[in-house]
């Protein structure tokens, strides 16, 4: 079919995650494909020759890589419904992107070093005040906000979501409590899993765990 | 007849609506020289200040207080950081002033995004790594990674733009993608001497070597990257010790 939405993805990815929960903000219909990252598929090759990772979302045949590019391009041609972006704003567009920018340089690369280093060692001990830092940065930007654009569920929510799924993780690899360092972060959190679209999307916190014990074990410090 | 209007002050750079604009920024940085850029392109007057970065002022502290990092352009007092976020901040906030960064299609704009990222990713870091690595060993390895990453960029450009007879990634006009990658062209230059290497090779790249020239001659570039290479590593070193 010549507008065909096709997800290329990975069950436990945030960056899909967010792909994800913005197609059902929108009320898109898609085919959410799993991807193999052992063993690459011919689509996936095809797709993102370049980086070769999800996800990748093809619409009519096109595709589009990087999950904020992704963000931007459904925001954009299903205009008609649910803005992800506030499009009369530029201000609060302007700091929405910044903020997405933020996490993607600090978030997955502290969780990423969580799990992979050895805790006791002290690139370990530094990887946690990382990740307490990023948590209470981003607490603070949150503020009094019942969403980080303001009063609606917007762009910086459906981008940090996914990775709520995750501070079971960062507590047990980090020995902190998530809820003593950001609890408006973690009332956030409660807040939007209320909504479909995220109940729906996000990891269970255990399966999460389990995968980052995984990904310990196979790609962890020895 | 008293006027409610403010006095406009002395050396106030406001655009004639009114708005006032600052950019803060290092003269040779590329993150800098983008947003200048764009400026000149959509022809939005603004008032640039020189941050110290040893030194960085109050402004700079209190509008940036996440990264501390220049370029940071304050908007009516309002700060925006982060140079792509600002380019397409100015597409938002100025869309009549002439020139649009980004394409209208949602589609072209991904991947217009896609390689805006690509190069300050690919590109970018290993500059980075270029100017600071202690070891030369180091700054050779990422130099050879830019390389790379170049002749990527040169067969995006042959498939695309070149196919199209496109004399920029923008099209008939300077784009997102062309200020992004541009913006590095006079640190090139600066690498060259520092290493001895050239990530810009007319040799292995022929259609951005050409893209470059058509670039620099611009009017919204002239004048706004360095191009006194003894001057950017005579400044270079200041950030050494």
């Amino acid at each position: 079919m010549a507008d065909e939405v096709i997800l290329l993805d990975f069950w436990v990815s945030p960056f899909g995650q967010r792909c994800r929960i913005a197609l059902l903000e929108k009320g898109i219909s898609y085919e959410y494909s799993e991807q193999s990252l052992a063993q690459k598929s011919d689509l996936l090759l095809r797709s993102n020759p370049i980086h070769k990772k999800i996800p990748v979302l093809l619409h009519a045949g096109r595709p589009i890589c990087e999950s904020l590019i992704i963000l931007e391009y459904i925001d954009e041609t299903w205009s008609d419904k649910s803005p992800l972006l506030p499009f009369d704003n530029p201000y609060a567009r302007s700091c929405a992107r910044f903020w997405a920018d933020y996490v993607d340089k600090k978030l997955f690369d502290s969780q990423t070093r969580l799990w992979k280093l050895k805790a006791g060692e002290a690139d370990h001990e530094q990887a946690k005040r990382d990740m307490v830092e990023t948590l209470q940065t981003l607490e603070k930007e949150l503020g009094e906000k019942d969403y980080f654009g303001g009063d609606v569920f917007g762009f910086l929510d459906v981008v940090i979501v996914p990775f709520v799924a995750w501070f079971y993780a960062y507590e047990r690899f980090g020995g902190f409590s998530v809820e003593e360092v950001c609890p408006r972060l973690v009332a956030w959190a409660k807040r939007c899993r209320e909504r479909e679209s995220v109940s729906k999307t996000i990891s269970d916190p255990e399966k999460v765990y389990e995968f980052a014990l995984y990904l310990k074990d196979k790609f962890g410090a020895k | 007849m008293a006027s409610s209007k403010p006095k406009k002050e002395f050396g106030n750079m406001t655009d004639a609506s009114g708005d006032e604009l600052k950019l803060l920024g290092v003269w040779d940085s590329p993150y800098v020289n983008r947003v200048q850029i764009v400026l000149n392109l959509k022809g939005i007057s603004y008032e640039y200040i020189e941050e110290d970065l040893m030194n960085k002022s109050d402004l700079l502290l209190r509008s940036n207080p996440v990264h501390k990092k220049v370029p940071v352009l304050i908007h009516n007092g309002k700060p925006i950081a982060e140079s792509q976020v600002i380019v397409q901040y100015l597409d938002d906030a100025f869309p009549n002033a002439g020139v649009l960064l980004l394409p209208s299609d949602p589609f072209e704009r991904a991947v217009a995004r896609f390689w805006a990222v690509y190069v300050d990713d690919k590109v970018g870091s290993p500059w980075y790594t270029i100017l600071f690595a202690k070891e030369r060993e180091e700054k050779l390895e990422a130099a050879a990674r830019a390389i790379s990453a170049m002749e990527t960029i040169e067969a995006a450009f042959r498939e695309k733009n070149a196919a199209e007879g496109a004399p920029f990634f923008g099209g008939d006009g300077i784009g997102f993608v062309d200020v992004v990658l541009g913006s590095y062209l006079g640190w090139f230059r600066v690498i060259e001497k520092m290493i001895g290497v050239r990530i810009l090779d007319a040799a292995r790249t022929p259609l951005l070597a050409a893209w470059a020239e058509r670039f620099e001659a611009a009017d919204a570039v002239r004048g706004v990257l360095p191009d006194d290479v003894d001057k950017v590593i005579d400044f270079l070193q200041t950030f050494l010790h």
